[in-house]
């Protein structure tokens, strides 16, 4: 699709709508076996755990190609090149070349040899959602697997062509020779170059030991970055359709309470008169235009005269911990180990240390806000979308439709970071509805007012955390009781179409307090943690952003623990070095306390007077999986109350490490993005709506203000791969809280550290 | 409403016909369709549909296109043309040095804030060719970046820096290593130990 060329402005519907990297020689559709198989066999573990979030039936069928079936994985091409089918999409963190590290591996292919194509419900595979920081810990073992079966196969026709035993042969950039014999030899583009494998697969073949790896732990570059870097890559920001009409959505700028939503109260449509091709398009209380034209899509929706019904329900952003706390809640032990009230009363609990503490909504604030195209007709439906999770949007859009989910081809374009389930299903269900409505293709837009103002929030917290060690400094007793809502289950475009009553998630992972992150890292004898869930269809529409909550349980947790060991007058590394729960914490522990050259002295708040107070803090954290460690360095301006982050060392253990680069970049990544989360980012709202809709009114951290940074990838080749994209940004928002008690001797009991808030807790000494 | 306004677009001269408020991005995306500059905010706040106006950065989805006409509009695409007329090269290098740069520092994460990065750093280098710590973040403050690649886009521009001083070959690949697999122990892989 070259569109580098200001000239080539024409552009065939067929550069979008197909497949956009055939396999050569290949059609796809027929290549595959009919999908809706029940997931058995090699990969239902993975995938079952993938669908962690989906909770779906027992006897659940999940759509799409046959994960049973080598060709669903892989296609061997006649050039002796292959293209893997993933399942995972590509959002910036390389999970695609590392994915095609590890098939290429597997099938002693070279990295130049392999490529993909884009996620599309046509032809890839159904891994799940990219969730949870799964591509590489979930998508490697499956595509691994799927490339070890077809080496199996490819070696016995190899075998009978050579006429020598497996046992005889080995493979070089897919080239089959006899051992001893090198003028006798065979590709797998000569064995079965665009022919189907028709191999069931067994999950018994056998797996390259990892003692023999060249390209996996290897370090070769993203394979996106030089078009990125050109201006050649087509985001879907960038897609058009042929004969489309540009559409925007009309809503009140800032969302209301999610269980109210917004109700029209009036609509005009004679003043947009003024723009003669616009059009309104509405159902139910959904609203948008179109036109021809771009400018005149963003005009009419600017102009349009519309009036909104939207109840000042809301308890407003200043008042929403003590509206929350005060709630009625679903209450819920997540996890009871010992007896934590026997442990705090008995005299060995020497020292308690114990606080209240606040994390605010957040936005994800994807940098292009999102859309999505549709060319919705009267029996079928395109979908062009950024979602992470195109089977399950092609779900929800075939119902709004009133389609079944066959009837809908979903695509994956890549967007702007998404940091988890941004507004990306309400584009494309809204690019659906104003496609359907105005009977032509539409791509729609989300303006920023809409991106800020009406996405899925990671939610606010109230988090009550109480800890206690025995004189020697061993913990004895941990219990935390953390209040929040669960996540929006209807999206708001269904909600104000269709009249679909709002509704939340049920209680699952990643909603509640986190045993990995509250406490998990120490060992602990007596622990008692408590979820609290208040009613969300009060509050704003929630759902997940990277590392979710766990920003405000380390705030919380974290400085429990850097207190108490200020109460034992222990050094803060030595501390959790006493209690660590294994060596894999310890690991991280270590790397980043030797990376930033910690030793133990007094608190920087007895040793200097200076208007610039510097401190420091240590602190551990991670999501779901993996390890990860922190050290912050930072300055506190006690007359202006201005926090600077100056350094900030950042360690994860994930297993072993597919592409160590990558994970450095991620590490680097999320040490500024939690900067940015701890010290500026907050969603505001009043009684009836929000009022951070920009980068002025939510701002995030900027090129000036940013840190250096020191990103440590603790290698473990003999681990399984986990997660690596979010589990350094718990341990860095603790280890950024922990340094500003350092520099000041001033406990903040809410983020983010606000000139305003850090004022009022130094005048409150 | 409609007029016809002529721009000068990474050396080639166009006419457009368009409503004169139109803001110059959606000329340049939608009309041109040019994928360098690309809609952001609308607000003049991130910096993603930043082009350079008679070499000068400015922000397309504020500026009229009216304000374009007659000038001279260079995008992202058109920067290396831009590089070598500015250092008179007999040839168009495929790459400015700042795209070059930071290809090897693999500085981008999901890239869509380095339309913007390239355009303003690559205006920064052409006024101040060794630009230090404090000079590159003061430049570049008025550019966002939501996935936190600040830190290696400094290092990106210093090496664009280097680079256009002859101080570091073109070619020059970071990160060329191969498999450090220690079997059976943990190994620290510390990026900014350097």
């Amino acid at each position: 699709m070259s569109r580098r060329n200001p000239e080539a402005m024409e552009r065939s519907a067929e550069s979008f709508t197909r497949a956009p990297k055939r396999p050569r020689g290949i059609d796809r559709r027929d290549f595959l076996k009919a999908g809706g198989a029940l997931i058995i066999g090699f990969s239902s573990a993975g995938l079952m755990a993938g669908k962690l979030l989906a909770q779906g039936p027992p006897g659940f069928r999940m759509p799409g190609p046959d994960p049973r079936q080598i060709d669903t994985w892989l296609a061997i091409h006649s050039d002796n090149t292959a293209t893997v089918y993933i399942g995972y999409v590509e959002l910036g963190q390389g999970s695609t070349t590392s994915l095609l590290q590890v098939s290429a591996e597997e099938l002693d292919f070279d990295l130049t040899q392999v490529s993909t194509v884009r996620v599309d419900t046509k032809i890839s595979p159904n891994q799940g959602g990219t969730y949870s920081s799964s591509a590489i810990a979930r998508g490697s073992p499956a595509i691994r697997q799927a490339a070890a079966e077809a080496r199996q196969v490819l070696l016995q026709m190899a075998s009978r062509r050579l006429g020598a035993p497996v046992d005889q042969l080995t493979v070089a950039k897919g080239v089959v020779s006899v051992m001893g014999t090198p003028g006798k030899s065979v590709t797998y583009g000569e064995l079965i170059g665009d022919k189907r494998f028709d191999v069931t697969i067994t999950g018994k073949a056998p797996l390259k030991p990892i003692a023999e790896y060249k390209l996996v732990g290897s370090r070769p570059p993203r394979n996106d970055i030089p078009a990125k870097v050109r201006g050649t890559y087509t985001y879907l920001q960038h897609l058009r359709l042929p004969g489309m009409l540009h559409g925007r959505i009309v809503r009140p700028r800032g969302q209301g309470a999610y269980g109210t939503g917004a109700k029209v109260k009036s609509l005009d449509e004679t003043s947009i008169a003024h723009i003669p091709d616009a059009r309104v398009l509405r159902k139910g209380d959904f609203v948008g235009v179109v036109a021809p034209r771009e400018w005149d899509a963003v005009r009419a929706a600017r102009d349009l005269k519309i009036e909104w019904d939207m109840p000042a329900t809301l308890p407003g952003s200043d008042d929403v911990y003590a509206a929350m706390r005060a709630d009625k809640t679903v209450d819920h032990i997540v996890l009871q180990r010992g007896d934590v009230d026997s442990a705090f009363a008995a005299s060995s609990a020497a020292h308690t240390a114990s606080g209240t503490y606040h994390g605010p909504y957040q936005a994800h604030a994807c940098f292009g806000p999102n859309g999505a195209l549709a060319d919705v007709r009267a029996d079928s439906a395109l979908l062009i979308c950024s979602s992470q999770d195109v089977y399950t949007t092609r779900g929800t859009v075939a119902r709004l439709l009133g389609m079944k989910p066959e009837q809908v081809r979903a695509q994956y374009y890549e967007g702007s970071g998404t940091y988890g389930h941004s507004c990306y299903d309400d584009a494309a269900q809204a690019a659906a509805i104003l496609s359907q409505l105005a009977g032509k293709p539409v791509r729609l837009q989300f303006m920023r007012w809409d991106e800020h103002g009406w996405d899925p929030y990671g939610p606010a917290h109230v988090g009550e955390v109480r800890i206690a060690a025995d004189a020697n400094g061993k913990i004895v007793a941990y219990q935390y009781d953390g209040w929040h809502h669960n996540w929006a289950a209807v999206e708001s475009t269904e909600q104000l179409a269709l009249g679909t009553p709002a509704a939340e998630w049920r209680l699952g992972m990643a909603q509640q307090v986190n045993p990995a992150q509250c406490g998990g890292m120490y060992n602990i004898p007596n622990i008692k943690l408590v979820n609290h869930q208040v009613d969300g269809l009060k509050y704003l529409k929630a759902a997940w952003l990277r590392s979710p909550l766990d920003l405000s349980f380390s705030f919380a947790s974290e400085q429990t623990i850097d207190a108490l060991a200020r109460m034992l007058g222990m050094d803060a590394y030595a501390f959790r070095r006493m209690n660590i729960a294994n060596e894999r914490w310890q690991g991280v522990l270590d790397a980043v306390a030797d990376a930033a050259k910690w030793e133990p002295r007094p608190p920087a708040s007895r040793l200097s007077n200076a208007k610039v107070a510097s401190g420091r803090g240590i602190a551990l954290g991670t999501h779901l999986t993996s390890f990860g460690g922190a050290v912050a360095e930072i300055e506190v301006n006690k007359e202006t109350g201005h926090v600077r982050v100056r350094r900030l060392y950042g360690a994860i253990d994930a297993g072993l490490a597919v592409n160590p680069a990558f994970i450095e970049n991620q590490i680097s990544g999320q040490l500024v993005q939690a900067t940015s989360r701890m010290l500026l980012e907050e969603v505001t709202f009043n009684k009836t709506n929000v009022t951070s809709l920009d980068w002025n009114s939510y701002p995030i951290l900027r090129f000036g203000e940013c840190p250096e940074v020191t990103p440590i990838v603790v290698q473990r080749i003999d681990q399984r791969s986990t997660g690596a994209g979010e589990e350094v940004m718990a341990a860095a928002a603790g280890a950024i809280a922990c340094a500003f008690f350092d520099a000041t001797g001033v406990r903040m009991t809410e983020f983010p550290l606000t000139p305003k808030r850090v004022l009022a807790a130094l005048r409150q000494s | 409403m409609a007029t016809r306004v002529k721009l000068r677009v990474n050396g080639v001269t166009r006419e457009v016909e368009s409503a004169p408020n139109t803001p110059l991005l959606y000329v340049l995306t939608d009309e041109m369709h040019l994928q360098g500059p690309r809609f952001g905010c609308g607000l003049a706040q991130c910096g993603s549909c930043s082009v350079l106006l008679d070499g000068s950065e400015i922000r397309s989805c504020v500026t009229p296109v009216s304000a374009a006409d007659g000038k001279s509009v260079t995008t992202l695409e058109g920067l290396p043309k831009w590089y070598a007329e500015q250092k008179k090269l007999a040839h168009v290098p495929e790459l400015h040095p700042i795209q070059q740069a930071v290809i090897d520092e693999q500085a981008v994460q999901c890239g869509y804030c380095y339309n913007g990065m390239m355009i303003k750093a690559a205006e920064l280098l052409s006024k101040n060719p060794r630009p230090d710590d404090r000079q590159i973040r003061a430049a570049m403050n008025g550019h966002l970046c939501r996935c936190g690649s600040y830190p290696r886009m400094l290092r990106a521009i210093h090496r664009a820096s280097e680079m256009m001083r002859g101080a570091r070959s073109e070619s020059e690949t970071a990160d060329a290593g191969g498999a450090e697999l220690a079997a059976n122990r943990a190994t620290y892989d510390a990026e900014a130990a350097r």
